[in-house]
């Protein structure tokens, strides 16, 4: 038990039990991942906008490498000079973090000095650092693309003999698996490299904003910095234009109904001449555009709009209808540059002195200098590569189904990076010792055992936070990632009274009031049961959920940051959002009448 | 000047700021509202050189203002027997003929000829530093004054009203010369308000420029006044138009016209205690309104509205009163921020663990 001074306003990590059925969970994720007696006396929070579902045992690597590279880029890197990484620990399979600060004001000065060297080179080289930047993710990109799984056939290819490699092919089974790994850090080494500095700079237009209009909101703020042509739409934005080119060529028909995307493929397959095209067309979009991912890349089944057709072919028809009301599909970039450009220069005309206003040019300017970066890496990253690489690690659960060790390709994603580099070794061994595997004995029933696990982890009802209450929220990151402030945890300790059953508060994300009926999804996977005019009810809303944003009223989420595209979508197609609401995918059930207050950060739960 | 010459009456769309010292604060700032197109029921102004024309017969030697001029703050008793005896004189005076017949006339050109359209007759004084010296609260209004007769009454009281107990004191306190106090009398179309209320172009709880703070109740604006109701509550952003805060509030009671004359008290109906007293959409036309006056004196406003329903052409928005928010503009500002030699020193001074300086 603590000694915690403080009221528990939540529960320690050493009280909290395995969930029900659950027992062994422990087992599937590495030994620093587990909660220690010492943990008791720090203050972790559930990472539920990353991670809003238990854990599968290989997913905990996008915990595991984001945290190391992010970690380093803070610690070790830049030193920031307050701010240290991110311990994670996992619990009934859910990742809590918390965040190390640095309080000796021997240390902060010191790391301040490095800190200022390193981070201004940065600030003063940016645009060419994020110009060779894009470079080397897109060449990553090809590399992970580029890396060659071995087939183990009965025998070793001529060419080893005939070119005298001195390697046989079991060799690369390892090194391609190894490769992909690396890769898959490289990728979030190069995400953090610019990341904390980019959120710096809008931490500090962000605070200017809040001392000089106390009662601006965060999505205003986030409206005067964010950018309009961004990677994050251009998904959406060609699935527009292959409405538009279906309309034009005249194959539209070939997506009435409601047939499957493979039955529309077909028909426009059939369409001769303008059919060829609009495939052709359909193609060229899809790579790089459809590797956006329907979740956020931190799970396997967060499949890309390549792997699985259906999320966006369920817009097209939609769009292709609405194209012949006559109605314009493009994005009004130019009307939101103008609507932006207003907002900002209302807003700075407000300011009390012109050297206010100074300083307000100087702190947009570098968070208009720094955004590009921060809105694009994330398709870059999360999408892009994120998409690829899980491609590729599929590639190696094949060749563990070929040679018998696994019943199915997905059941590679049970076991942890590590326990994969196992199960290819041993298939390494058998194929050169020439005896038949034995994977399948030990892994089998362990994964079959993980199912189950996870199934019962599913209906754990996890904590928002662990721990003694902190005093003060100031870690910039906590602030702008999670959207964790003070009065948030308030909110999270508070016991709920009657009144409150009704309502759950949030952030307001896009404004507007609407009523309708809610639709729960507890995974991005099941975003084909949404109906026309629901109110979209999860965990968070990724951007790439776009196209369904034009078929539902309102969205409301448990968790959602300041930096949260989905707010921009939101705002963007009109429609009205709370996010951050921290229950709502747990108190909300699919059918409830609900009243979104977009303006006001409040949803009711009306029967 | 010679006051005689001057103009007794003079209608709102010939006023504008500039002419407080003859028609006061809030006849001046009526006429300027009327000018700059803003929504304001038509009206017109006793002015001061009326007042003081009325002010040279009652007390023609000047002897009971110079008694009221050398009174004491603190002595109350000495004070309110000086003010009472200058007062008792105004309010029993007979109006000055050619004062009484250009109010006549004006009345009827207000009202068309209707002989009991109501106005509101409120008071409108001078001094030399009116917009800081506030006299809100101390000074007379009277609503749905109907007829030639009672607006005779109402005018009277208002001008009275300069040397009740309170203003005399608050004057003295502040030690401001009378010579230069006088009194204007606006009388104004009254407009049967549905709903009223008033606004403020900045926060009043963080003095925060980029928000509208709305307050509204039932009924005619004196209630919310008088502290009678507790009002609805809206927080409007001024740039993006966000509704930022809508706090409805149980209104029990409402100020109404008698029909005979003057307001009364009545109970709200049960259905409606409850219910906001304004729509968005009017909410949204307040803030325009709100940000063009603001826009048009060019500093944060503090304003009465009102909202009624008309024959013919819906609910309308009128504007009663506009006067510079005066508790933040008083307070010392320090920039929030200011310009440094790069703009990543603001990224250390906020990372950086230490105050860099300012």
């Amino acid at each position: 038990m603590s000694s915690s001074s403080s009221k528990a306003a939540f529960p320690l990590p050493s009280q909290v039990e395995s969930a029900p059925g659950a027992d062994g969970w422990q087992d599937m994720y590495p030994f620093f991942t587990r909660f220690r007696p010492e943990d008791d006396q720090r203050f972790w929070f559930y990472n539920s906008m990353h991670f809003p579902e238990p854990m599968p045992a290989f997913d905990v690597i996008t915990a595991e490498v984001p945290y190391q590279a992010m970690g380093a880029f803070t610690t070790r890197v830049f030193a920031l000079p307050t701010a240290l990484g991110v311990d994670h620990r996992i619990i009934n399979g859910r990742v809590y973090i918390t965040a190390n600060a640095v309080t000796d004001p021997k240390q902060i000065e010191k790391r301040l000095a490095i800190f200022q060297k390193r981070a201004g080179h940065y600030f003063a080289n940016w645009n060419a650092l994020y110009a060779q930047w894009e470079k080397r993710i897109l060449a990553l990109i090809a590399e992970v693309d580029a890396i060659q799984v071995p087939t183990l056939g009965e025998f070793e290819d001529a060419a080893t003999v005939e070119q005298a490699r001195g390697i046989a092919a079991n060799h690369y089974v390892r090194e391609a698996y190894h490769r992909t790994i690396e890769s898959y850090s490289k990728m979030w080494q190069h995400h953090f490299e610019f990341l904390m500095l980019g959120y710096g700079a809008y931490l500090v237009f962000f605070q200017f904003c809040k001392k000089a209009f106390p009662e601006i909101s965060d999505q205003t703020v986030a409206r005067m910095v964010a950018g309009i042509e961004v990677l994050m739409f251009r998904p959406d934005d060609e699935l527009r234009a292959l409405a538009r080119l279906a309309v034009e060529l005249k194959v539209d028909d070939a997506f009435a109904g409601s047939g499957s995307p493979q039955s529309m493929l077909d028909a426009v397959a059939k369409k001769g001449e303008p059919g060829k095209r609009w495939l052709a067309a359909l193609d060229k979009a899809r790579d790089p555009w459809f590797n956006t991912c329907t979740g956020d890349g931190f799970y396997h089944h967060h499949r890309s709009w390549n792997d699985d057709l259906s999320v966006p072919f369920a817009a097209l028809p939609r769009y292709i209808t609405l194209l012949k009301q006559g109605q314009k599909l493009e994005r009004p970039t130019e009307q939101l540059r103008i609507e932006r450009a207003r907002i900002i220069a209302e807003y700075r005309a407000l300011l009390s002195a012109d050297e206010e206003r100074a300083a307000f040019d100087q702190m947009l300017g570098l968070c208009h200098l720094v955004f590009p970066y921060v809105e694009n890496h994330k398709f870059y990253c999360e999408h892009w590569f994120t998409m690829r690489f899980y491609r590729k690690l599929r590639e190696f659960g094949a060749l563990l189904v070929e040679k018998g060790v696994l019943a199915d390709v997905e059941d590679m994603f049970h076991l942890h990076h590590t326990e994969v580099d196992q199960a290819l070794i041993e298939v390494m061994l058998s194929w050169a010792a020439g005896s038949p595997s034995v994977g399948a004995d030990h892994w089998r029933p362990l994964i079959e055992k993980r199912k189950k696990i996870l199934e019962q982890l599913k209906d754990w009802s996890a904590p928002p936070a662990l721990g003694p209450m902190p005093e003060t929220i100031e870690d910039p990151a906590v602030q702008m990632l999670w959207g964790i402030t003070a009065d948030t945890l308030k909110a999270w300790s508070k016991p709920p009274t009657p009144e409150d059953a009704r309502v759950l508060r949030g952030f307001a994300a896009s404004s507007g009031v609407v009523e309708g009926v809610a639709r729960v999804l507890k995974t991005v996977n099941e975003i084909g049961q949404i109906r026309e005019g629901e109110i979209l009810v999860c965990p968070v809303t990724a951007p790439s959920w776009a196209p369904v944003f034009n078929k539902i009223k309102a969205a409301v989420s448990d968790i959602g940051g300041t930096m949260s595209h989905a707010a921009i979508v939101a705002r963007e197609y009109g429609m009205p959002a709370v996010v951050g609401t921290g229950q709502a995918t747990k108190r909300i059930r699919t059918g409830q009448r609900l009243r979104v207050d977009g303006d006001r950060g409040i949803v009711t739960i009306l029967d | 000047m010679n006051a005689s010459a001057a103009p007794l009456v003079r209608w709102f769309e010939h006023l504008a700021l500039g002419d407080r010292p003859s028609v006061g604060g809030k006849g001046a700032s009526l006429g300027e509202l009327t000018q700059a197109g803003i929504p304001t029921p038509r009206g017109f102004v006793v002015t001061t050189a009326a007042f003081l024309t009325m002010l040279d017969e009652v007390d023609a030697t000047g002897a009971l203002r110079a008694a009221v001029a050398q009174q004491h703050p603190d002595d109350l008793e000495e004070l309110a027997s000086a003010s009472a005896a200058l007062r008792t004189r105004i309010e029993a005076a007979t109006l000055p003929a050619a004062l009484a017949a250009q109010i006549a006339a004006a009345y009827t050109e207000l009202s068309g000829g209707d002989t009991t359209l109501p106005v509101a007759v409120r008071s409108s004084a001078t001094s030399e530093d009116s917009a800081e010296a506030s006299f809100a609260g101390l000074q007379d209004t009277h609503l749905w004054v109907r007829g030639g007769d009672a607006i005779d009454a109402a005018l009277r009281a208002c001008w009275g009203s300069l040397y009740s107990v309170e203003s005399v004191s608050y004057r003295r306190r502040l030690g401001l010369a009378e010579d230069n106090v006088a009194m204007a009398v606006v009388i104004q179309k009254m407009v049967r308000s549905r709903a009223s209320g008033v606004m403020f172009t900045r926060s009043p709880t963080t003095g925060d420029r980029s928000v509208i703070a709305i307050e509204g109740s039932w009924g005619l604006g004196s209630c919310i006044v008088s502290g009678e109701v507790t009002p609805d509550r809206f927080t409007v952003n001024k740039v993006t138009g966000e509704i930022r805060e809508r706090t409805l509030s149980e209104k029990l009671l409402r100020h109404v016209p008698e029909e005979s004359g003057g307001i009364r008290s009545e109970a709200v109906p049960a259905d409606q205690q409850k219910v906001a007293c304004i729509s968005d959409v009017e909410l949204r036309t307040l803030v325009d309104v709100a940000r063009n006056i603001e826009r048009h004196y060019g500093s944060p406003q503090d304003i009465e509205w009102a909202i009624a329903d008309e024959e013919g052409s819906g609910a309308r928005v009128y504007l009663l009163q506009s006067r510079p928010e005066t508790v933040w503009a008083q307070r010392a500002q320090t920039p929030v921020a200011t310009p440094r030699a790069s703009a990543f020193d603001h990224v250390l001074a906020v990372l950086g663990g230490r105050k860099a300086g300012p």
